[in-house]
């Protein structure tokens, strides 16, 4: 069988892998850079298994909180499921599911693909790999359980939902405040729903997959809605990944007695 | 009207070989690619082989590659470009080549026929399809589409490899059979046809690892990946990753039907 | 001389757009098997940029609509010159054959209550064009493709072969009908690709090749309309029919120049664009003619008001046939009222909200927006004449679409002349492709099956009729270049200049207005590039060489413009598609009278011909009358200015 790529024998002959002008590098390389720094700072937070809690704030990475060794949070969803056995960083129990639904997200496919595995690099840009079988094999193939992973992350967004509603307290747990903290919680949870509802596998559940939407006006306009947003997956994947850490970063900052959370009210 | 002196490098050759060749020549106002290469055979060179028809970007014929990216020569204005930029045009580069910037585009068309055709529901007479227009709009989106293969060309899984070829059907023809999965009376469920099976074991929609060239380069605008290709991923999983789906289908003894 | 392949066909049919594929699959469904031969890929055909819709009174939108309002229509439209038989099938058989393109597969916009949609269009009393958006023609060709492919996987399925009884040859060229006696007997073709000669034998040929518009320099055709079939048949012996009647479409773009000509859909007229001046004026108020005073608005409110009650109505003038639109831009840009690239502005922005201008026009929002810059939905476009569609073309019987005095050869579509009499409507044109190319493509596999049968004979190839087509295409490879000593010697002839200058002198001279004295200077530029024309020569090989293409269509293009500009010349009145300066009027007199070319020398030989004379004689011929029902669907005060006094009483 004829294999290779470009250069292949019955191709135009033309030895440069690719003829672009443009920056067609740059994009890949922000994509990269981007998830890269994410990868080295959540897993320094994950492992780290200190400075996530400062009343009434958790940090994302943390909540819910299901083992024996989880700093007790007053109200907050905190629950031991993982008895004291557990003896690592609480946080590798719940961020499988959240990282599985960025792993397998269609936006996130695209992105790493091209960013980290130059498959391809740009368009039109020769790929460095011999073979390719997309993901028509394992481990590729699992990539269809995106669902799933969608399914586990609609609760892990509910229970957010709960530390941002326990976010109006203030750090003596009294109702009716709010601080800096709530409003960067407030914002982070407004982003992680975008994305979560703007996922392909949502778009597909809710709608996509009738074939008779005058039969299902309200599931049609549910999916006219998750469309648009889905238009922006891409944005609201980096928005919603950036605000997720800032959270994150912020608990810490308060926990560590970095920096004092500002109350409004 | 202004015009200048502008430079191409334009690939010439059949399948025994070629290059680049460097041609000096005048650009007017208001002009785009397809009018210099006219301008280059009319002048110049003329035996310079290029596909081109309705020169509207509605025919899909000028396939080609422009400075590196696959374009239709007749929708890519000159103006777009830097007056002292050499301008590359090339063939399209997945295809075998025939002469000049022609190509063998021949496995489009073999792909196309393996694509099983639409089956008109049983019990309608002409006349009596009726349709709601919310029913159409998603098939109606890829059926814009003018064939011009500048997807089937920058698709990395056959550009780069061209053993994929057998077995990936490439973004146009998985497209079309999101078409047909999404027609509101296509009757294939009921004649035995499962598309959404067939998308994955016969026209290769696992190899698509949606990385999107295919709606960069679509001169229609068509959302390729997010419209089709993804939804149909989508719809191959209900088939064959879902559990529940799997689990009820065996309960109920029967495949689900059409929504 | 070289052995050519030969392959043995029931039908062939040349050309793959609406008339041939349609053609194609109707053979096929009767049994015979069919060769499609094209110029381009498949699927690519001129077809594709139809825009507007199939006309068919399917009575969706508007009951009142049926068979005989669209005869009436199309009549009035060509201005009784039509044949009106196959007006009249044609507006029989259009909605099933609309129908019938939704069991196929087609997706055509919906009305809410889910059948067709249908718009309003020019000339047309009700709206009645099955659309899709404004790419009705991509539909319609890809559904057409679509159904072969279908047809091709049931033969593959049942005999391991795609191509077993219907096989599309695309990138191929035929240059000559083959004939034995009278008789079709096959195609003699090249492909474009290798430039390898063969031939397609079969008793029944289908001419579905298109229109000529590619003879003039500023039309909305694409390279193929070398008006190949009409030369094909004026040379296998059969007469072109009222080659006058060009249609000119009234809009299309002006600017830039590298697309001068391509066309606006009539749809944003009739979705509310209007014409207007440099002074802003709408000046198709003032362009009415007689014979269309009762039906068209006389105010610009009544007309606004048309869009949204046209039973109580009538319809803004901006939406009269083609002929008078374009007539009339022509008259303001010469009156000095154009705008500033010559032509008028079209405005939909002031009209429409702009996302319903890009839901109901996207492929023209989509083609200003990137080849002019021009954002349709904040300003006005301009437009202006361009050379769309010719109304003449081969002769043919009505009912069997069989090209008159050859058996075995057939035409359907644009090449097919006869239909549409002195102008076509819009949206007429798919229909026919769609009505015409099922007739034809029956009655093709019908003949093909008699002479298939024991007491049939299948007609021959003739190997010295193969050897002369040969030679004849590969002329302009031995191109006489200049001899030795020999005075007023000259170099080969440059395609590309002789096609440029035969371009500007049709589009001069016999243009949209045309001259006595014009029309007779265009036939001595025409004796003259005809001369040239034989010395056309081209460099390279035979591969894929578009120089050589181009010399080998030339001889068509000269033939066809050579019939235009005669029967133009000859017809002295202005009627439909044809305007003479010199004789503005419609003459009844000229109703009944039908011009038709032949070739002058019987043989389809070119090279004896003498150059003044030129290769076309021109016959007159009075047409049948029509059939009484249908004269009775007009009122008689309307027949009165269309028909002579022998007829209104006969």
């Amino acid at each position: 069988m004829k294999s290779g790529g470009v250069r292949n024998g019955t191709r135009a002959a033309i030895t440069a892998p690719h003829l672009r002008t443009d920056r067609w590098w740059l994009a890949p390389a922000m994509t990269a850079a981007g998830l890269l720094a994410f990868v080295v700072y959540s897993t320094w937070r994950a492992f780290s298994n200190t400075d996530y809690y400062a009343a009434p704030y958790v940090s994302p990475f943390y909540s819910p909180c299901l083992a024996e060794n989880c700093e007790p949070m007053r109200n907050g969803p905190n629950w031991e499921v993982f008895g004291s056995w557990w003896g690592l960083s609480p946080a590798l129990i719940v961020l499988i599911f959240p990282l599985g639904f960025r792993l397998t997200c269609y936006y996130y496919r695209k992105a790493y693909y091209r960013g980290f595995w130059a498959s391809p690099p740009a368009c039109a840009v020769a790929e460095p790999h011999k073979k390719y079988s997309g993901e028509t094999r394992f481990p590729l193939i699992l990539q269809n359980i995106h669902r799933y992973f969608f399914y586990a992350a609609v609760p892990v967004a509910g229970i957010l939902t709960y530390d941002t509603v326990l976010s109006f307290r203030d750090e003596h747990y009294a109702w009716g405040h709010m601080g800096l903290g709530t409003l960067v919680f407030v914002v982070n949870i407004v982003l992680i729903w975008a994305y979560t509802l703007s996922c392909h596998s949502c778009r597909h559940i809710i709608g996509g997959k009738l074939k008779h939407f005058s039969k299902h006006p309200v599931r049609y306009r549910a999916w006219q809605l998750v469309g648009r947003l889905n238009d922006r997956h891409m944005l609201l994947a980096w928005a919603s990944l950036v605000s997720v850490a800032l959270a994150d970063f912020y608990v810490y900052l308060v926990a560590s007695g970095a920096f004092d959370d500002p109350t409004f009210f | 009207m202004s015009s200048y002196e502008a430079r191409f490098k334009v690939w010439r050759g059949d399948v025994a070989g070629g290059g680049l060749e460097d041609f000096g020549i005048e650009v007017n106002d208001g002009e785009v690619v397809l009018d210099i290469i006219h301008r280059i055979q009319a002048t110049q060179a003329p035996d310079l082989a290029v596909r081109w028809n309705c020169k509207a970007g509605k025919c899909g014929s000028c396939s080609a590659e422009i400075n590196g990216r696959p374009r239709l020569l007749c929708m890519t204005r000159m103006s777009v470009f830097m007056r002292e930029e050499t301008i590359t045009v090339t063939p399209l580069r997945a295809f075998p080549v025939i002469r000049d910037l022609v190509t063998d585009v021949g496995f489009n068309y073999a792909k196309a026929r393996e694509v099983p055709a639409f089956v008109p529901p049983d019990g309608l007479g002409p006349g009596e399809y009726r349709m709601m227009q919310e029913d159409v709009d998603r098939s109606q989106e890829f059926r814009k589409c003018i064939e011009c293969f500048l997807c089937q060309d920058t698709c990395h899984v056959v550009r780069d490899h061209e053993e994929n070829k057998t077995a990936f059907a490439g973004p146009r023809f998985l497209m079309r059979v999101a078409e047909l999965d999404m027609h509101p009376l296509d009757a294939a469920e009921e004649s035995g046809l499962d598309r959404k099976k067939t998308a994955q074991d016969e026209h290769g929609l696992g190899y698509c690892n949606i990385t999107k060239c295919c709606t960069e380069v679509c001169p229609e605008s068509i959302k390729i990946t997010d419209n089709a290709l993804i939804p149909l991923k989508e719809r191959a999983v209900d088939r064959k990753y879902d559990p529940l789906v799997w689990l009820g289908s065996k309960i109920r003894r029967r495949p689900s039907g059409p929504a | 001389m070289s052995v050519v392949d030969r392959q043995e066909w029931d039908v062939v049919v040349v050309g793959a757009g609406g008339a041939g594929l349609r053609a194609a699959i109707e053979a096929r469904e009767r049994g015979a098997r069919t060769a499609v031969i094209c110029k381009s890929l498949f699927g690519k055909a001129h077809t594709v940029m139809a825009e507007g819709g199939i006309a068919a009174a399917m009575g969706n939108v508007n009951s009142g609509d049926n068979w005989q309002v669209h005869f009436r229509d199309t009549l009035r439209g060509g201005k009784f010159l039509n044949q009106w038989r196959m007006a009249e099938l044609h507006a029989q058989e259009a909605p099933d054959r609309v129908w019938e393109l939704e069991t196929w597969g087609a997706l055509f916009d919906r009305t809410s209550d889910g059948r067709i949609s249908q718009r309003n269009f020019g000339g047309h009393e009700y709206p009645r064009l099955a659309h899709v958006g404004d790419r009705t023609g991509l539909e319609l060709i890809r559904t057409l493709q679509q159904k072969i492919v279908s047809l091709q996987q049931e033969d593959f399925k049942e005999t391991g072969d795609y191509e077993s009884r219907l096989k599309v040859y695309q990138e191929c060229t035929v240059t000559r009908i083959m004939k034995e006696g009278s008789r079709v007997s096959g195609a003699f073709c090249y492909e474009r690709e290798s430039g390898r000669f063969f031939v397609l034998e079969a008793p029944s040929v289908v001419v579905s090749t298109g229109g000529i518009g590619k003879s003039f320099k500023v039309t909305s055709n694409s390279w193929e309309y070398t008006g190949d079939g009409h030369a094909l048949a004026l040379l296998a012996g059969a007469p072109l029919l009222n080659m006058e009647f060009v249609q000119f479409h009234p809009t299309g773009m002006v600017w830039p120049p590298s697309v001068k000509g391509i066309l606006v859909t009539e749809s944003v007229r009739g979705d509310g664009g209007v014409l207007r001046n440099s002074e802003g004026e709408r000046f198709m108020f003032d362009y009415i003619p007689d014979v269309f005073k009762e039906k068209y608005a006389q105010s610009e409110e009544e007309g606004d008001r048309w869009y949204e009650d046209p039973d109580h109505n009538r319809r803004p003038p901006e939406l009269l046939p083609r002929d008078e639109v374009a007539r009339a831009i022509n008259s303001e840009v010469k009156a000095g009222r154009g705008s500033p690239h010559g032509g008028v502005f079209l405005d939909v922005s002031t009209r429409m909200p702009a996302d319903v201008i890009r839901r109901r026009l996207p492929s023209m929002y989509h083609q200003f927006k990137e080849l002019a810059d021009v954002d349709i939905t904040a300003e006005a476009m301009e437009v202006g004449p361009t050379c769309h569609y010719v109304m003449g073309g081969i002769a043919v019987e009505s009912d069997t679409a069989a090209a008159r005095g050859v058996p075995g050869l057939f035409a359907a579509g644009e090449v097919a002349g006869g239909m549409h009499g002195s102008n076509r409507l819009g949206g007429n044109s798919l229909s026919d492709l769609l009505v015409f190319g099922r007739r034809a493509g029956l009655h093709a596999a019908r003949y093909a099956a008699g002479l298939t049968g024991l007491t049939g004979e299948r007609p021959l190839v003739d190997d010295v009729q193969v050897d002369t087509a040969a030679a004849e295409a590969l002329r302009p490879f031995s191109a006489e270049g200049p001899v030795a000593g020999v005075e007023d010697s000259r170099p080969p002839e440059n395609p590309y200049t002789l096609h440029q200058e035969l371009q500007q002198a049709m589009n001069d001279l016999v243009g949209i207005i045309r001259r006595e004295a014009e029309m007779e200077t265009a036939l001595e530029k025409l004796a003259d590039l005809r001369v040239r024309a034989r010395r056309a020569g081209v460099e390279g090989h035979r591969q894929f060489n578009p120089g050589w293409h181009l010399a080998l269509d030339l001889r068509n293009m000269l033939l066809v413009s050579e019939c235009v500009a005669r029967a133009a010349l000859e017809r002295t009145e202005s009627r439909g598609g044809h305007t003479r300066e010199d004789h503005p009027a419609m003459d009844r007199a000229w109703r009944r009278i039908n011009l038709l070319c032949q070739l002058t020398d019987p043989t389809g030989g070119l090279a004896a011909t003498d150059p003044v004379h030129g290769q076309i004689d021109l016959v007159r011929e009075t047409t049948e009358p029509i059939r009484p029902d249908l004269l009775a669907l007009f009122e008689k005060e309307e027949l009165v200015k269309y028909l002579a006094e022998e007829e209104l009483y006969e």
